[in-house]
């Protein structure tokens, strides 16, 4: 077993279990970075949120709480085997491991296919930031009305008074931080196909599986930005 | 580089310069200290360019009229002077050249911990160094290096998202490096080789690296929305919307402000370094300097709105950023206190690494100093956005970065070369070069307070005699470093050979060979000691046969 | 200490039945009046959806001192990040700004 572990230390460090506390908390700190990257986008939201209250209510108004549910329940079932596909790894099942890896990956692709639609679908009605961009908060509230939902005094109030042009920037915000969420699934994505190709060429055993721990860990992340960015953008002012 | 190593490999024992030749074995390499050499010259390079675009604008501020330049070129001068300087030079100087060099060399280990991410990172930074220079050769950037809002994101003709483009890219190098240092700080140290038995650099380093961490990001994202707002016109700063472009200033400050910190910590790291090694004493307060790193690190996140006094910044944060802006100087002022108690009764030799440690104090203390006047919001008020803030900056980035980088250059390029640079030239280029230094800033400091605005390409003819000193200045501080560049070139081949530790130091990169074996080390050495242990006689690891004087 | 810590499959499974209640707790939660309280709560579930991501998911619960050490730094500065920026924002009409001088002088009739 160790002369097995041994074949995949790197020359410069001392032993297997140093080289994978090295990996694991080298990516750790990049996903330290990842915060405060993700951390700009988010300041931006809440400060135009803390100013444009309103606005925000009307935005989130205009997303789809099924397709953003339906994504979040997918994105959590790829963390669940992406889990599974670390453990499979650390049990030393090849197999296992492929086929988790493969069905993270699925998730993957599905919660992506559901953002297109999603954006497809402001492009239709004119939400896409921009020279066509158009939103009359009024005749908003009037579907609403139209559609059967209890419109209660807050919500009223917030589709009398809100500017369109911040629900404008609203929109900015929504398309930047999906759209750079979904820059890093696709990145995931990528890892996923390499992680597939190595598990099927028997690189990975339970003596060594710091790349599925460490791609695991990037993917779990992905995911943590989804869980915050749902509530944020798809349930605030709902009420 | 290669005729060196060839010439080299006749008489010496294989090292890292000598142990290959071909050019792969530069690109492809993933020894620390060969990205290191790759590294410094690509950083000569930037430095070169940036320099010629100040030499430029300097000497068009001769005049108080428009004389050698146009107007929209003086802009797009001073900001290339700044973009270059800052992200390819500055930023990366001393952890990228030094700190690949040394870190592993100092801790006892045979590489960083990811080597091949080390290389990466210098493509990466090869990347963004030139899309910002195809940026300028496609006609230029006339925003300054701040990129502010909305001038940048909506306003701005020239190729603002080329430029963006860059310093982005640039950005992930310096989190590349950032991140292998830390990791190889905390799991590859020697065997006995304590937290507390780190050279004061290695502290150094990784209060950067935290720094770089912590900050980089943040303006990666920053300038991700201005690429957003311009290529696909979605509105985030503009105020038509309801956006505030003072966000912006926020957002970039947040990095921006602690990026004075990767550029001065590695330097204060580097004098720790020099002043105990030519004082021949242990360094005083060691923990109180140690620790003082990290607190910079950590007190420079919470000071950024210094920079935005005079912007819809509302004034109750204005006073609170101003209160915690004076706690910095509070870390630093230890700093330099620990360092002249360290000279204090040593016995003090003014070798060239010593001659750039003392100009680091004497123009640091004028830059940090300098800053307590713009850092008080009501004299800010008087002083933003003049040549007052320009001279501050200057003393602490080139007076403190670039001294401590040139004083590094000195004292490890025995280490990094196998070769000793001529004395005598050394030590006058020194003095060239501080002597330049302040007659090129000092008088800015003058012009500032007499109101002449930073940016300004036409200017009040009664501040033509303090330009005109200035420029002079910059003359004499660009052939010092002209002088410096033709001796250090002379060394790499005519040098005196240097032996392991030439100036006797006390540290690990002292006990392997000059220069280094690929790996490092022959067997991976144990440390039984402090470092700075001066009082005690120097250790080697050399073989005996390879012990030269 | 990080020896190799493998989790039974249950903990996994346990953590994705929470997760995903959560979800539709947090959904829920939305429609209801609480007035500023529903962001808290919201952002509340987030939170602990994050937490068990990250503690289970992630290992971070069987992880190195110093790992927990920056993945806590991380979260650190991102609200440092979020929350001295939104104090200005707060902040701003609290000092009342000082009135032109034609509105506090009014201008002779002349100019
Ligand atoms: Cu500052």
């Amino acid at each position: 077993m160790s002369s097995h572990a041994h074949a995949h230390v790197a020359h410069h460090f001392e032993s297997a279990e140093q080289q994978r506390q090295s990996a694991q908390l080298g990516m750790w700190i990049f996903l330290v970075t990842e915060v405060m990257f993700f951390g700009g986008l988010f300041a931006a939201y809440v400060v135009y949120r803390s100013l444009y209250p309103e606005a925000w209510v009307v935005g989130s108004h205009l997303l789809s709480i099924g397709l953003g549910g339906f994504n979040t329940a997918v994105l959590l079932a790829s963390s669940l085997t992406m889990a599974l596909a670390v453990h499979a790894a650390q049990t030393d099942k090849r197999n296992a491991t492929a086929m988790w890896i493969v069905l993270t990956m699925v998730l993957g692709f599905v919660f992506l296919g559901v953002k297109v639609v999603e954006y497809a679908g402001k492009f239709e009605h004119h939400l896409v930031p921009g020279a066509h961009f158009h939103v009359d908060p009024m005749a908003e509230l009037a579907k609403l009305e139209a559609a059967g939902v209890h419109v209660g005094q807050h919500l009223r109030h917030a589709f009398e008074t809100a500017n369109p042009s911040h629900v404008q920037l609203f929109y900015s915000l929504y398309f930047a931080m999906t759209g750079m969420h979904a820059v890093h699934m696709i990145i995931g994505a990528g890892l996923m196909i390499w992680l597939l190709a190595n598990t099927l060429k028997g690189r990975y055993s339970s003596a060594y599986y710091n790349p599925v721990e460490v791609t695991g860990l990037y993917w779990h992340f992905v995911d943590i930005v989804w869980i915050f960015l749902f509530p944020m953008l798809y349930l605030i002012g709902r009420h | 580089m290669s005729e060196t190593a060839t010439i080299a490999a006749t008489a010496e024992p294989k090292n890292y310069l000598t142990n290959r030749h071909t050019i792969q074995s530069w690109l492809f390499t993933v020894d620390h200290k060969r990205i290191a050499i790759l590294y410094l010259i690509s950083l000569t390079v930037f430095f070169l360019l940036g320099g010629a675009a100040a030499a430029l604008f300097r000497l068009d501020l001769m005049t108080p009229q428009a004389d050698l330049l146009q107007s929209e070129t003086y802009n797009k001068l001073f900001t290339m002077h700044g973009i270059v300087m800052i992200f390819f030079f500055l930023v990366p100087s001393i952890p990228a050249v030094m700190g690949n060099f040394l870190v592993p060399v100092m801790i006892g280990a045979k590489d960083v911990a990811f080597p091949r991410l080390n290389l990466l990172s210098w493509y990466v930074f090869m990347a963004g160094g030139l899309i910002a220079l195809g940026a300028i050769i496609s006609g230029g950037v006339d925003t300054g290096w701040t990129f502010y809002t909305p001038y940048s994101s909506m306003y701005a003709n020239s190729h603002v998202i080329l430029a963006v483009a860059g310093a982005f890219i640039a950005g992930f190098s310096s989190i590349m490096t950032a991140l292998n240092f830390i990791v190889t700080i905390q799991k590859m140290r020697a065997p006995g080789l304590t937290w507390f038995r780190l050279p004061l650099f290695i502290w150094a380093m990784y209060a950067t690296s935290l720094v770089v961490i912590l900050g980089t990001p943040v303006v990666a994202i920053t300038l991700v929305m201005i690429f957003i707002e311009r290529f696909f016109q979605f509105g985030l700063f503009d105020p038509a919307l309801g956006g505030d472009p003072v966000l912006f200033q926020h957002l970039f400050w947040f990095y921006s402000h602690p990026a004075v910190y990767i550029m001065i910590l590695p330097s204060m790291g580097v004098i720790s370094e020099i002043v105990s090694c030519f004082s021949r004493r242990r360094l005083y307060g060691y923990t109180f300097v140690a620790f003082s790193s990290l607190a910079i690190a950590v007190i420079g996140f919470f000071v950024w709105g210094h920079h935005m006094f005079v912007s819809s910044q509302s004034a109750y944060a204005g006073l609170i950023f101003s209160f915690l802006t004076f706690f910095v100087a509070i870390p630093t002022a230890i700093k330099i206190l620990n360092w002249i108690m360290t000279m204090y009764k040593g016995s003090i030799s003014f070798d060239t690494p010593m001659l750039y440690a003392y100009g680091f104090l004497g123009l640091f203390t004028i830059g940090g100093l300098t800053g307590l006047f713009l850092s008080t919001m009501a004299t800010d008020i008087h002083l933003h956005d003049t040549y007052f803030v320009v001279a501050h900056f200057h003393y602490v980035m080139v007076g403190g970065g670039v001294m401590g980088f040139l004083g590094a250059l000195h004292f490890w390029w025995p280490k990094m070369t196998g070769r000793m640079y001529p004395e005598g030239w050394a030590k006058f280029a020194a003095i060239v070069i501080f002597i330049g230094f302040n007659l090129t800033f000092f008088p800015q400091f003058q012009l500032g307070y007499h109101g002449m605005p930073r940016r300004y390409h036409t200017y009040a003819e009664e501040f033509q005699i303090l330009h005109v000193m200035s420029t002079a200045g910059a003359s004499v501080l660009g052939a010092g470093y002209l002088i410096m560049a033709a001796y250090l070139g002379w060394s790499l081949f005519k040098g005196k050979r240097a032996s392991a530790n030439p100036w006797d130091a006390r540290g690990l990169e002292w006990e392997t060979t000059s220069p280094p074996p690929t790996e490092n080390f022959l067997s991976t050495p144990t440390v039984t000691q402090e470092a700075y242990a001066y009082d005690k006689p120097s250790v080697t690891h050399v073989p005996p046969e390879e012990k030269r004087v | 200490m990080s020896e190799h810590h493998v989790m039974p499959i249950r903990v996994y499974l346990t953590i994705i039945a929470i997760l995903m209640a959560l979800t539709v707790a947090t959904v829920w939660v939305a429609f209801l009046d609480f007035g500023y309280l529903n962001t808290v709560i919201a952002v509340g579930i987030a939170v602990i959806k994050a937490l068990l991501v990250v503690m289970y998911f992630m290992h971070l619960k069987y992880a190195a001192p110093i790992t927990r050490l920056f993945a806590g730094a991380g979260a650190v500065f991102f609200v440092i990040l979020i929350a001295i920026t939104l104090s200005d924002y707060r902040s701003r009409d609290w000092f009342p700004f000082p009135e032109p001088w034609e509105q506090a002088h009014e201008a002779p009739a002349s100019h």
